[in-house]
């Protein structure tokens, strides 16, 4: 038996109200903070859904986004490495695509069918913007969903498949596009999604002789808050009791990563022996049928699609959202001397992207960055690697910086302790004045920290363990 | 372990205007400290045998200040040493002059800070030096967790801890007042430096330190060559220097609440020159108030009060010019101003003239004794230069 192992979600913790786009709109959508993006929330999703289990077991990561940092060079690598994944193993990006979320988790259940591996995750994030004053960009959030592969410990078995393509001018963005482009809805509703959708959804159906009956929920991908519903009442669900809620009101369309957290929420409250209809759209469709196993108990306590939903703050501005997102240009130090070097980033991947320290082996101290020589008992070359980004950790000491040309003023930087020894200073990031104090308790998370001569430098901050 | 004591004689000073100085470029500098120093030691420079350079963003190397002054092929040393660099670059003279390689030797540092946009390049605070993940922000954000870690550990408010802080503040620009060379001269009142405009929580404006351009030089030679050329010339008592190995940034016994580069480095200083109570032995001081809260620090770190009584002895007035022991008597880093490498010679220019008697309208009553203290760095990786002079 093949299918998901596993699941993890992670919704960005700001929240932007509609209301501050457009008078009368209504719900909000998830922004990521100015330091987050595709990578960094695919990174937090996969560590979600690894809550519990052996990372050196995972064969393959597929990174599904329309948004990766680079238009050449894969990013899968980065998210493997800082989800502390082994270095042996297959990975690829799925991109260019709406689809790319579900196009990721039709070649995992492959390959794992195909024995080429034992277990695959599929990490889908983006990050898309709409045109300021667009119905897009009331639409778009962001966020990022995982799913784990395997064939053992199945919480939910994949049993059928199937796709359609469609070639059609509907949604789209060229080479170079800041914004998502698109036709007019009533010709790109017609003949793009609700017809495509249906086709993929009634073919699936027809092939494994199933009918609406048969699925405790329909979990469908959906451009905007009402499509759906006409969708699934036309393929013959019942709205009211079969349709997973789109979450426009708490979320918005994450993209390619929308279908598997949509997924991701309707497995939180599925049963065991439940049968789910899953679809895509871009271009056409992929359609699954996924059958729930008594498993699916045991994978309950990912904070997923509830819990990072619940946990948030509203921003009530349009220019911080603006300036986040690089919609408006962001001020930068006038001076640095600080320049990128392959060379220094390749050397220090495992430090910087796994958050790899080093304990003596003589004398124990935890210490970051790794040392030739022990700053306790002064071995030399006598330290096993640590690895500190899954820690807790508290605040030594700290300072908040108000001048500082950055988008989060003030600007929080932390000394901190983690649990089970080691120090480290870091930016803080998701955080309020008003909580930081000596002693405050804290997670890491991976983030953006600079571009440099079209390069991406990420690193772990620290960040208030968020609810 | 020889000593430093009473081997190495300073009988030559200049520094020039400390500020923003739009018009001088760091050779300006050079020659204006420089040709101070040779008028006040009545040499020419063709009497300098070896030089040594201070500096960390202004002039590279050595050859810039062979260049600058005319020197005919002597030796010339840059040193860098973070903002202890003033101060290790008049050590490194005093031992050449004591290893009796040289004669007489000029320690000369300078800093055009101001070429740079805000001041200085930010990677001064990069402790690890890795690909860019470090955080990058300017100083204040360092000595700013020193004062989060010395009020949490000694349960002061915000509030309290600010009122302890703004009183340095209000000190140092007296001080600057009466200072014809300092950065600034303006008096500033408590209420003022308590509201200032935050800069790095709990540090607000007049928390922080002036950046500024300066220049200062130092002429040494030995004591039987410095009676020949004047009654007034200084003994240099310690010299003192350590650098920190990054291990309040490692371990996690570090607290933030002093600066165990700074004590260290006093250990060694009061050693070489015998001082067994800095208190009483120590007339006046000049240290390294980058920040307010450095300065307090200083204060418990060089054992002048002790643990956790700093702020008694603020609000006593210990350190004011009319007090037990005068700190900053010049304004210090705070008004006087900190061109990075300028700023140990800075400081041993105004004991100097402390302990000449010529210090004007800020002479203290009795200076027999004076120490400098300059530490650069980041907290929990510093590195600190602590001298002491005397009287022959």
């Amino acid at each position: 038996m093949v299918g998901i192992t596993s699941y993890g979600a992670y919704v960005p913790l700001f929240r932007l109200s509609r209301e501050v786009l457009a008078k009368g709109a209504r719900g909000e959508k998830a922004i990521g903070n100015f330091d987050e993006d595709s990578v960094t929330m695919a990174v937090a999703a996969a560590s979600d859904c690894l809550k519990g289990i052996d990372c050196g077991t995972v064969e393959g990561l597929y990174l599904a986004t329309t948004t990766s940092p680079y238009k050449e060079k894969l990013a899968a690598p980065i998210v493997a490495m800082a989800a502390d994944l082994r270095e042996d193993i297959f990975t690829a990006d799925f991109a260019h695509s709406l689809r790319a979320g579900t196009s990721a988790l039709r070649a995992a259940v492959d390959a794992v069918k195909a024995g080429s591996a034992k277990k695959v995750m599929v990490a889908a994030a983006d990050c898309r913007l709409g045109t300021p004053g667009s119905a897009f960009e009331q639409n778009f959030g962001d966020g990022a969903g995982a799913l784990l592969i395997g064939d053992s410990d199945v919480a939910a078995s994949i049993e059928d498949s199937y796709s359609v393509y469609n070639e059609i001018f509907d949604v789209w963005r060229a080479d170079g596009d800041t914004f998502v482009r698109s036709w007019e809805d009533r010709f790109t509703s017609t003949h793009g999604y609700m017809e495509v959708v249906a086709g993929a959804v009634s073919g699936l159906m027809k092939k494994s002789g199933s009918s609406p009956g048969d699925f405790a929920k329909v979990v469908l991908y959906t451009p905007d808050a009402r499509r759906v519903a006409g969708l699934a009442g036309k393929l013959g669900f019942d709205v009211k009791t079969q349709l997973q809620d789109p979450l426009f009101a708490a979320m918005g369309n994450t993209g390619a990563a929308f279908p598997l957290m949509l997924l991701v929420a309707a497995l939180e409250e599925a049963k065991a022996g439940d049968r789910i209809l899953f679809a895509s759209y871009g271009n056409g469709s992929d359609a699954f049928i996924l059958q729930v196993t008594e498993q699916i108990d045991k994978i309950r306590d990912r904070r997923g699609m509830k819990g990072h939903l619940a946990s948030k703050k509203l921003v009530t501005d349009y220019k911080t959202y603006l300036t986040w997102h690089e919609i408006l240009p962001r001020e930068e130090a006038k001076e640095s001397v600080r320049f990128f070097s392959a060379p220094a980033a390749w050397r220090e991947r495992e430090t910087n992207l796994r958050l790899q320290g080093v304990k003596c082996k003589v004398c124990g101290t935890v210490q970051f960055p790794p040392q030739r020589v022990c700053t306790k008992c002064h071995t030399k070359d006598q330290f096993e690697p640590y690895r500190l980004s899954g820690k807790k950790a508290k605040i030594v000491s700290f300072a908040m910086d108000y001048v500082t040309p950055a988008p989060d003023l003030p600007t929080v930087t932390t000394t901190i302790d983690f649990d089970g020894g080691g120090r480290m200073e870091c930016y803080m990031t998701d955080g309020e004045p008003e909580q930081v104090k000596v002693g405050l308790p804290l997670e890491m998370s991976f983030r953006r920290i600079i571009d440099r001569d079209g390069a991406r430098i990420y690193f772990w901050k620290s960040m208030p363990i968020r609810a | 372990m020889e000593s430093i004591k009473d081997k190495v004689a300073i009988v030559g000073m200049g520094c020039t205007q400390f500020g923003e100085l739009w018009d001088k470029d760091y050779k300006d500098l050079m020659v204006d400290a420089c040709y101070e120093a040779f008028e006040d030691a009545g040499i020419e420079p063709k009497d300098i045998q070896a030089a040594w350079y201070g500096s960390r963003e202004s002039g590279f190397t050595g050859s810039h200040l062979a260049n600058a002054l005319k020197l005919e092929y002597i030796p010339v040393t840059r040193v860098e040493n973070f903002c202890a660099g003033g101060t290790d670059t008049f050590r490194n003279a005093c031992y050449g002059v004591a290893a009796g390689i040289c004669d007489i030797a000029l320690a000369c540092g300078v800093e055009k800070t101001k070429d740079h946009f805000g001041g200085f390049n930010m990677d001064i605070t990069d402790p690890f030096d890795r690909s860019m993940v470090e955080w990058e922000l300017p100083p204040v954000s360092q000595f700013a967790q020193l004062a989060n870690g010395y009020f949490n550990k000694y349960k002061l408010s915000y509030e309290q801890g600010k009122n302890i802080l703004a009183k340095i503040a209000v000190k140092n620009h007296h001080n600057g007042t009466l200072s014809p060379k300092a950065h600034f001269h303006r008096e500033i009142t408590l209420e003022q430096a308590i509201n200032a405009p935050m800069i790095s929580y709990p540090l607000g404006l007049f928390d922080a330190c002036g950046v500024s351009d300066g220049g200062a030089a130092a002429i040494v030679t030995t004591p039987e060559i410095a009676k020949k050329m004047r009654k007034d010339y200084i003994l240099v008592k310690a010299l003192a220097l350590d650098n920190g190995g990054g291990q309040g940034k490692l371990r996690s016994d570090y607290d933030f609440s002093y600066i165990p580069e700074t004590v260290e480095a006093g250990k060694l200083a009061y050693k070489e020159a015998g001082i067994k109570t800095p208190r009483q032995e120590i007339d006046m001081a000049v240290v390294h108030d980058c920040f307010t809260i450095t300065e307090l620090l200083i204060y418990e770190d060089l054992g002048f009060s002790p643990r956790g009584k700093g702020p008694e002895d603020v609000e006593a007035g210990t350190y004011e010019l009319t007090g037990e022991l005068p700190v900053n008597t010049d304004g210090g880093l705070k008004c006087f101003g900190h061109p990075l490498s300028a700023s140990g010679l800075r400081m041993i220019y105004e004991v100097y003239k402390q302990l000449q008697g010529k210090a004007g309208a800020r002479q203290v009553k009795k200076a027999d004794v004076g120490l400098t203290h300059n530490v650069g760095g980041v907290c929990g990786y510093f590195n600190c230069a602590v001298a002491i002079f005397g009287k022959p």
